[in-house]
C-alpha cells in the first residue's frame, strides 16, 4: 500500500523483479477455439446418444408393420458408407494441403469432399423418399420414427457440414490460408470426422443389427 | 485486408499459429492412408458377416460387429482426429472419456430401466390376457 | 375467395384474433399494466436520449461484465413474473375448499403452475447463476474476457428471446398445462392440441442453445485463460464450482434438446416416440427428461455453493478450510449427479432392483454436500466473523438447506417415496433446497459482488429487511406443505374437499405475503442504494477485504479488467498479493487487445425467436423465412473478419491514473 502513488515501471528496479505480481505486457492467453469446438462436439455426441437410446428402446416396436430386415438395402448402405469414408480421407488431404500452404489444392480437395458428402445425402434422401412412398414413413411405427430421426439427424448434420464447407471455400478463396481460416478448416475437419464416427454407430447398430433380426 | 494480416492471435507468437503447426506435426499422408485402409477393412468385414450370414447365431454376429465398430471408432480417433492424451493439455482426452462414460450410462441406464418398466408396466398382449389366471 | 383464405392460412397459420384473451380479466389487467409500463420505459429512454448508448454500450456489448449484469436483470425481472404466479396459486389454494371454487378456473390454474416452474428454474435461476459466473469468473482468473466474447453476447440474447416467447404466451394464446416438464401423453398432440406445449418447447429450445454455448464458453475460458501461475488447484473455489457447473451444462443440455426435439416431432410430424399407440413409450420421455433434469438442479446449486465458499472465507477473515476436499467434493457431485435420475420416478414401476440401485446412489450423493457444510463451519470456527448481509444469507442457507437436504434423503428411500411422490412434501422439499440453497446463494452473491459491478454497496438496512422477510417467509410458506404432504395431499390441485386442511394453506399464504415483502424490500434497497450511492461508494475496489483477484480491480473494473495480467503464486491470489506487499504499477502500459462490439448476436437471437413463434402458430412461411434468414445472417457474420481492436496505451494510462487518484483520496 505504501508506494501506491510512486511511479514504478515494471522491470525497472530489482525489488520489483524479486517477486513479480504483474506480467509486463507480453502475456497472451492461448486460443481456445479448437478446444471449444471439441467440447461442442462432445455435446453433439450426447444428442446422438439420446437418439441411439430412443432407437435402442423403441427400435423393435414395429406396430405390426415392417422391420429393418424387411426394409434395409445393405448394398445401398455399403455404397453410402464408402462415400462417407472416402470423404473423410479427402478431407484428410485438405488438411495436408493446408499445412503445405497450397490454397488451390486445398480448395480442390474441399470441393471433392463436398461432392462425396452431397452424394451421401442424395442417396439417403432417395432411400427416405422410397420408404415414405411405400407407406413406411416415420409415422408408421415407433421403430420407423426412431430410424428416420436418428439417420435423418445425422444426414442433417452432414448437410450443415456441406453448407459450412461451401462457405469456407468462399472464405479461403477470398482471404487465403490465414490463421483464422486454418482454425476454421481444423474445426470443420473435426466435425466431418466426428460425423463419420457417428455413422459407424449408425450402420452397425441400425442397419447391420436391424438386418440380422 | 490489414485487419487480417495483423491478425492479433498470430501476431502474438504463441496462439493458433504455433499450436496448429505443433499439432499438425503429427499429420502425415501416411497416417491418413493407414487409417483409411484400416477403416475400409473394418467396414467390409462386418458387412460381409451380415450379408453372407457367416455365423449361424445372430447374437455372435452382433457382438462381433459391435467389436469391429468400437475398433473402427478408435482408428478414426487416432488416425483422422489425431486424438492423443496430450492434446490441449489433456482436456480433449478427459472430455472424451467423460462423454463416453455418460453415453454408456445413458444407453445402458435407459435400456435397463425401460426393460424393467416394460416388464412391469406395459399392457399384456391378447395372448397373455387369455392366459391370465 | 378460398384462395384469400388459403393465403391467410399460410401466413397466419392458426393465429387468429381469438388468441388474445380479452375474456380473461386478470390477463387483460396484466396486459394493460405491461403496456403502460412498457410505454413508460420507452418514454424514459427517449427522454434521456439513451437509445444510442443502449444499443452501443449494452445490446451489442461483448463485455462479460455487461452481459453478466444483463443476465441478472433478466433473472430479476422474470422473478417478479414467476413470483406473481406463486402468489396467485397461494391465494387461490387458501380459499378453494368445499363449495368455494376459488377465483381461478382449472384451465388457468394449470397454466400458472406450469409457467411458475418453467420460469423459476429456466428463466430466473439459470440466468442469475449464468450472470454471476459470467461477471465474476474472468475477473477471478485474471483474464480480460471470456474465450468467445461474441458467443457470450449471442447466448444472452437467446436466453432473453426464450424468456420473451414465454411472456408472449400470456397475451397471445396460452401456455402449457402439463407441469414444468410436460410429460406425454398429456403433452402430446392429441391431449394438448393447442399452442401451449409448443410455446413451452420452442422457448426452451431457443434458451437451451444459449445455455449450451455459454457452457462451452466458460469451460474454454477457465481451461485456457487463467493468469500465469494459477494452476488448477490455485483457482478460486467459485471458479472451480463454475467449471463443474459448465461441464454439467455441456453434458446435460444436449439431452434436453434431443428429448424436446422428439416431442416436437410427435406433435408436428406425427411420429410415435411417446404416443400410446403404434409402438410409442411415454415412459421413455420421463426417463430421458430426468437424465437432463437431475444434473440441471446441480447446475443450479453448485454455483451457490461456490458463492458461499467465497463469502464464508471473506467474512470470517480466513482461508477456506479444506480447499482440496471442497474441490474433490464438487467433482464427485458432478459425476454422481448422472447416476441418480431415476429417483424422480421411483413409482413409475421399474421394480425393486432398479429402485434400490438408484435409491442408494441418491443417498451417497448427499455425502459430499455434507462434507462442504462441515468445511464451511470449520472455516468460520475461530474466524473473525463479520455479519454483513451476504453472511446473513449464508448462515440462513446452512440451516435451511440442511433441512431440505434431509428431506431429500428421506425421499431417496423408495418405500417412503411411494407414499410421498407427487405430494406437497415433495413440493416443500424442492422449494426448501432451491430457495434455501440457490436463491439465498444468489442473494448473497448479488450483495457481495454488487459494489464490484456498480461502484457502490447496497444499503445494508434494506438488505437485512429483505433477508429477514425471505427467511421467515420461507418457513411460513413451506413448513405447512411438509405437514400437508405427510397427510397425503397431492400437488398441483386447484380445489380441495377436506376443510380441515385449509388452515395450513392459509399459513402458507401468509408466508407468501412475507416473501413478497422480502422482494419489495430488495427493490426498495436497489432504489435507496442508488440514491445514497455517494455515501455507499466503494473507492478502493476492495470493500470487503476480499481474497480473490476480482477485488484487485477498481469498482467497476475498466473495460479491459487488468492493465497488466496478474501473476499468481498462491490460492487466494489477491490476499497473497496484499500480504506480500505488491506494488500496483502506474506506468509502462502497453496497448490492450480487445474484441469489438457487434449487433449480430441480437439479430440472430431475434430471428430465432421469430422462427420459434412461426412454428408455434403453424405459420410455416414465417418459420421458414425466419430460419433461412437466420442461416444467411449467421453465414454473413462469419465473413466479418474485422472483430478486434487495440485500446491505445494512452487510454489505459488515463484510466489507471484516474484510479490512482481515487485510491489516494481514500487514504
Amino acid at each position: 500500500m505504501s508506494d501506491s502513488t510512486a511511479t514504478v515501471a515494471l522491470g525497472a528496479a530489482g525489488e520489483a523483479r524479486a517477486l513479480r505480481f504483474y506480467d509486463s505486457g507480453g502475456h497472451h492467453p492461448e486460443n481456445g477455439t479448437l478446444l471449444g469446438f471439441w467440447l461442442y462436439l462432445m455435446s453433439d455426441t450426447l444428442v446422438f446418444a439420446c437418439l441411439f437410446a430412443a432407437y435402442g428402446v423403441l427400435g423393435r416396436n414395429y406396430a405390426g408393420g415392417p422391420s429393418g430386415a424387411d426394409l434395409f438395402s445393405l448394398p445401398l448402405v455399403a455404397v453410402n458408407t464408402s462415400l462417407l469414408l472416402l470423404s473423410s480421407i479427402t478431407y484428410g488431404f485438405v488438411v495436408i494441403e493446408m499445412q503445405r500452404k497450397r490454397q488451390g489444392a486445398t480448395l480442390a480437395w474441399l470441393a471433392l469432399t463436398g461432392l462425396l458428402g452431397a452424394g451421401f445425402v442424395g442417396i439417403e434422401l432417395h432411400e427416405f423418399a422410397h420408404l415414405i412412398h411405400e407407406g413406411n414413413g416415420p409415422q408408421r411405427s415407433a421403430f420407423l420414427s426412431s430410424f428416420f430421426t436418428l439417420v435423418g439427424t445425422h444426414g442433417l448434420h452432414v448437410t450443415f457440414g456441406i453448407v459450412w464447407l461451401l462457405t469456407l471455400m468462399a472464405q479461403v478463396a477470398r482471404h487465403g490460408l490465414i490463421a483464422a481460416n486454418r482454425r476454421r478448416l481444423m474445426c470443420l475437419s473435426m466435425f466431418w470426422h466426428f460425423l463419420d464416427v457417428i455413422w459407424i454407430g449408425v450402420f452397425t447398430f441400425v442397419y447391420l443389427m436391424g438386418a440380422l433380426q | 485486408m490489414s485487419a487480417l494480416d495483423t491478425d492479433p492471435a498470430s501476431a502474438a507468437g504463441h496462439g493458433t499459429e504455433e499450436e496448429l503447426d505443433h499439432d499438425t506435426l503429427h499429420i502425415t499422408v501416411g497416417g491418413y492412408v493407414t487409417g483409411f485402409v484400416l477403416a475400409v477393412v473394418l467396414t467390409t468385414i462386418p458387412f460381409w458377416l451380415v450379408m453372407a450370414k457367416v455365423f449361424p447365431n445372430p447374437t455372435v454376429t452382433t457382438f462381433v460387429i459391435l467389436g469391429f465398430a468400437i475398433v473402427q471408432i478408435y482408428v478414426h480417433m487416432v488416425f483422422f482426429l489425431h486424438m492423443t492424451s496430450k492434446a490441449e493439455g489433456g482436456w480433449t482426452w478427459m472430455s472424451l472419456i467423460f462423454t463416453l462414460v455418460l453415453v454408456v450410462i445413458t444407453l445402458s441406464g435407459s435400456l435397463w430401466i425401460t426393460y424393467n418398466l416394460k416388464a412391469n408396466m406395459m399392457l399384456p398382449s391378447p395372448e397373455q390376457m387369455r392366459n391370465m389366471p | 375467395m378460398s384462395e384469400h383464405a388459403d393465403l391467410a392460412k399460410l401466413v397466419f397459420g392458426r393465429l387468429t384474433w381469438e388468441a388474445i384473451p380479452l375474456h380473461e380479466p386478470i390477463l387483460l389487467a396484466t396486459f394493460v399494466a405491461v403496456v403502460i409500463g412498457g410505454v413508460a420505459v420507452v418514454a424514459a429512454i427517449t427522454y434521456f436520449r439513451a437509445w444510442g448508448p443502449l444499443w452501443r454500450d449494452w445490446i451489442t456489448s461483448i463485455d462479460h461484465k455487461k452481459i453478466g449484469v444483463m443476465y441478472v436483470i433478466l433473472g430479476l425481472v422474470m422473478l417478479l413474473r414467476g413470483f406473481a404466479d406463486a402468489v396467485m396459486m397461494r391465494a387461490h389454494q387458501a380459499i378453494a375448499f368445499g363449495d368455494a371454487m376459488g377465483y381461478l378456473p382449472p384451465h388457468h390454474y394449470d397454466q400458472i403452475f406450469t409457467a411458475h416452474g418453467v420460469i423459476m428454474v429456466l428463466f430466473v435461476a439459470m440466468p442469475l447463476v449464468t450472470g454471476l459466473m459470467n461477471f465474476v469468473v474472468p475477473l477471478q482468473i485474471g483474464a480480460r474476457d471470456v474465450a468467445f466474447p461474441f458467443l457470450n453476447n449471442f447466448s444472452f440474447w437467446m436466453t432473453a428471446c426464450g424468456a420473451a416467447l414465454v411472456m408472449m404466451s400470456l397475451f397471445v394464446g396460452e401456455f402449457a398445462r402439463t407441469g414444468w416438464l410436460a410429460y406425454p401423453p398429456l403433452s402430446g398432440i392429441i391431449a394438448s392440441p393447442d399452442v401451449g406445449v409448443d410455446y413451452y418447447i420452442w422457448s426452451l429450445q431457443v434458451a437451451g442453445v444459449g445455455t449450451m454455448l455459454s457452457g462451452v464458453n466458460l469451460i474454454a475460458t477457465i481451461v485456457k485463460m487463467r493468469a500465469p501461475g494459477m494452476s488448477m488447484m490455485k483457482m478460486p473455489i467459485f471458479t472451480w464450482t463454475a467449471l463443474c457447473t459448465n461441464v454439467l451444462i455441456v453434458a446435460a443440455f444436449p439431452v434436453l434438446t434431443a428429448v424436446l426435439a422428439l416431442l416436437s416431432l410427435d406433435r408436428y410430424v406425427g411420429t410415435n416416440f411417446f404416443t400410446n399407440d403404434l409402438g410409442g413409450n411415454p415412459m421413455m420421455y420421463v426417463n430421458l427428461i430426468w437424465i437432463w433434469g437431475h444434473p440441471e438442479v446441480y447446475i443450479l446449486i453448485l454455483p451457490a455453493f461456490g458463492i458461499f465458499s467465497e463469502v464464508v472465507s471473506t467474512f470470517s477473515g480466513k482461508r477456506l478450510f479444506g480447499y482440496a476436499s471442497m474441490v474433490y467434493a464438487t467433482v464427485v457431485i458432478t459425476i454422481l449427479s448422472y447416476l441418480v435420475w431415476l429417483h424422480h420416478f421411483f413409482t413409475m414401476g421399474s421394480g425393486a432392483s432398479v429402485n434400490a440401485f438408484f435409491g442408494i446412489t441418491t443417498m451417497i450423493i448427499s455425502i459430499p454436500t455434507g462434507a462442504k457444510i462441515f468445511n464451511w463451519l470449520f472455516t468460520m470456527y475461530r474466524g473473525r466473523i463479520r455479519f454483513e448481509v451476504p453472511m446473513l444469507w449464508t448462515v440462513s442457507f446452512m440451516v435451511t438447506f440442511v433441512i431440505g437436504g434431509m428431506t431429500g434423503v428421506l425421499l431417496a428411500v423408495p418405500p417412503a417415496d411411494f407414499v410421498l411422490h407427487n405430494s406437497l412434501f415433495l413440493v416443500a422439499h424442492f422449494h426448501n433446497v432451491i430457495i434455501g440453497g440457490v436463491l439465498f446463494g444468489l442473494m448473497a452473491g448479488i450483495t457481495y459482488w454488487f459494489p464490484k459491478a456498480f461502484g457502490y454497496k447496497l444499503d445494508p438496512f434494506w438488505g437485512k429487511c429483505s433477508f429477514w422477510f425471505w427467511t421467515i417467509g420461507f418457513y411460513f410458506a413451506f413448513m405447512p406443505l411438509y405437514v400437508l404432504g405427510l397427510m397425503g395431499v397431492t400437488r398441483r390441485l386447484s380445489h380441495f374437499d377436506d376443510q380441515s386442511l385449509q388452515i395450513w394453506f392459509q399459513i402458507a399464504a401468509l408466508g407468501a405475503l412475507l416473501i413478497a415483502l422480502g422482494i419489495l424490500s430488495f427493490i426498495i434497497q436497489l432504489f435507496v442504494s442508488f440514491r445514497r450511492r455517494a455515501s455507499l461508494t466503494d473507492t478502493t475496489g476492495d470493500p470487503w477485504n476480499g481474497r480473490t483477484l476480482e477485488w484487485s480491480t477498481s469498482s467497476p473494473p475498466p473495460v479491459y479488467n487488468f492493465a497488466f495480467t496478474p501473476i499468481v503464486h498462491d490460492t487466494d491470489a489477491w490476499y497473497d498479493m496484499k500480504k506480500r506487499g505488491h506494488i500496483r504499477p502506474v506506468a509502462g502500459f502497453v496497448p490492450i487487445h480487445m474484441p469489438k462490439n457487434t449487433g449480430a448476436g441480437f439479430v440472430l437471437a431475434v430471428l430465432s425467436a421469430i422462427c420459434g413463434f412461426g412454428l408455434i402458430w403453424h405459420m410455416w412461411l414465417v418459420a421458414a423465412a425466419g430460419f433461412v434468414t437466420l442461416i444467411v445472417a449467421a453465414i454473413v457474420h462469419t465473413f466479418n473478419y474485422d472483430r478486434e481492436f487495440y485500446i491505445p496505451a494512452e487510454a489505459v494510462l488515463r484510466a489507471e491514473d484516474a484510479r490512482t487518484g481515487l485510491l489516494a483520496s481514500h487514504v
